[in-house]
């Protein structure tokens, strides 16, 4: 019981510094967010045709493309590059040679990230409404958002795989979680069905979560089906997710004591 | 007496690029020839609780390794650590509540101010968050660092003020053994003493146990209880500062260490 309420209160203090972080930055936040405002309104107004016309179910397939990219590729990188940032800020050792075990740690940064990730997803998903005058009164809108929740499992688990190249490689970690994050936007239905891409590379992107979150997500938000007819997109989701995640915690684990046995933790160790 | 930390034939080796033996740049399928360097070199010794133990050495002679394999940051390639008893690979978890590091670079989120880098550590340690910054409040106000700095960025403070909030952070959690990796590196004077002052008092007033690595001769000699010297990642000397004076001759104990190791530590520090 101690112990729980030692790992919660160890939580709290990651989420609460990654606020306070985020708070600092704040100058940052505003750039990263028009930023992504202003790419999904470029994929949206591609699915307006010439005489200006708004396609509402083609703006709708891409802007939840690009919405749903900018949510996922927000919260593996959260994960993916924890080690790495806290690198950067010179940080990284006074965290791991702390008395909290590393399943607190990767909570607590998963859970800021799902959270921040969300708002922000909320408000650009506000703004393109808004900007594209969309009738949403169909959307299931609550249903899109329970299919997010359950896909953050899944994003948190790649996440963490995708973490610990940096403890691996202090110098090429951080990019090849890049490299990682490229393929999944390739091979999935962001921006287009998976039946365009080659023979060779559909199997992979059936194994892809974003595949079945775009899906799910699509058939909520343009056709308001209910969420009991994406069900099986959602279990799919939700193995994936249990899959990934001890698999994630365990390769981190392994990371770690790499890490610790070769002296890469620390860039100059 | 308490052993408060045992450290019985430490190892530690790293593998690094060789520059002398590179490998011509077609032959991409190979690897890339390594070598070998021995950073800790089978060093042994025992602290007890209470003392100011101080390791002595030039820069790169393993001082730093040293420390991070005490502290639970590498994992020894021989040898063992024991901290109260506790083998730092077995009891991880149990040894980093007893321990706290001030590394030379102090490691802050450095846009936080101190206090919220604080809040931060207090709720690592499982400290009750108002009782925490109450007790680093006190010692950073006894280190001279002035109530008004504490909620700017650290970013916007001197080294020597973020090392007292360092320092603050690392005595708030009351470790049983402190690890204080060259404190007073690049300081400015006031506020080298300052630190000094505040580690002596520590010696009087609490029951805290210190490891100082340092390259300062003058700071060990009034800081230490016992030290030793560190060259190469072998241990080539250990006594009181008294000892080492009668053992190896010489008024101070950078003559000590020149008898020693035949080299100056101030000159092989800046030379590197």
């Amino acid at each position: 019981m101690i112990n729980m309420r030692r790992s919660l209160g160890a939580t709290y203090g990651f989420v609460e510094r990654n606020w306070n972080l985020t708070r600092r930055y704040l100058g940052w936040e505003v750039v990263w967010l028009v930023y992504n405002v202003v790419t999904t309104l470029t994929m949206g107004l591609i699915g307006v045709d010439s005489q200006g016309i708004v396609g509402r179910d083609r703006v709708l397939y891409l802007l939840i493309g690009a919405l749903l990219w900018t949510y996922l590729s927000v919260l593996f990188q959260i994960m993916g590059e924890t080690v790495a940032w806290e690198r950067w800020e010179g940080t990284i050792e006074y965290t791991f040679m702390a008395p909290v075990n590393r399943i607190t740690y990767l909570t607590g940064q998963g859970l800021f990230g799902v959270t921040y990730s969300l708002v922000r997803t909320a408000i650009i998903l506000g703004i393109t409404v808004l900007w594209f005058k969309l009738d949403m009164s169909q959307a299931n809108l609550l249903g899109g958002f329970v299919v997010l929740a359950v896909a953050s499992l899944s994003f948190l688990g790649l996440g963490l795989l995708a973490a610990v190249l940096p403890l691996m490689s202090p110098e090429r970690g951080p990019q090849a979680t890049h490299i990682i994050q490229g393929l999944l936007l390739l091979c999935s239905s962001v921006y287009y069905p998976v039946t365009v891409l080659p023979g060779w590379m559909q199997p992979i992107a059936a194994l892809n979560p974003a595949t079945y979150t775009l899906d799910a997500v699509r058939a909520a938000w343009i056709n308001g089906v209910p969420l009991a007819d994406v069900w099986p997109l959602v279990v799919k989701l939700l193995f994936t997710g249990v899959v990934l995640v001890p698999i994630g915690l365990v390769v981190f684990q392994i990371g770690e004591r790499y890490a610790l046995r070769t002296g890469k933790l620390k860039r100059n160790g | 007496m308490t052993i408060a930390l045992e450290v019985i034939g430490a190892y530690k080796t790293f593998s690094e690029e060789d520059d002398q033996n590179r490998r011509p740049w077609w032959r991409v399928w190979q690897r890339k020839p390594r070598r070998q360097i021995v950073a800790v070199d089978r060093v042994s010794f025992a602290v007890r609780q209470g003392e100011i133990y101080g390791i002595l050495g030039p820069n790169g002679s393993g001082k730093s390794t040293l420390i991070r394999l005490i502290s639970t940051l590498l994992i020894p390639d021989g040898g063992k650590v024991t901290i109260f008893g506790r083998d730092v690979q077995i009891h991880v978890q149990a040894v980093r509540g007893l321990i706290n590091r001030v590394s030379v670079d102090a490691a802050f989120f450095k846009k936080l101010s101190a206090m919220e880098n604080l809040n931060y550590a207090a709720r690592l340690y499982s400290l009750d968050v108002r009782e925490a910054r109450r007790r680093a409040g006190i010692i950073m106000e006894r280190m001279g660092l002035e109530s008004k700095k504490w909620n700017s960025p650290l970013e916007n403070l001197s080294r020597g003020q973020q090392q007292k909030v360092a320092i603050a952070r690392a005595l708030m959690t009351e470790p049983r053994l402190i690890l204080l990796d060259e404190p007073t590196t690049g300081l400015d004077p006031k506020s080298k003493r300052d630190v000094q002052d505040f580690i002596l008092e520590v010696r009087e007033n609490r029951d805290t146990t210190v490891i100082l690595t340092s390259h300062d001769m003058d700071e060990s000699e009034r800081l230490c209880n016992r030290l030793a010297f560190i060259v190469d990642g072998k241990f080539v000397a250990e006594g009181t500062p008294a000892q080492l004076r009668a053992q190896h001759g010489g008024v101070s104990l950078e003559d000590v260490f020149f008898a020693v190791t035949g080299k100056s530590v101030e000159s092989e520090a800046v030379a590197e």
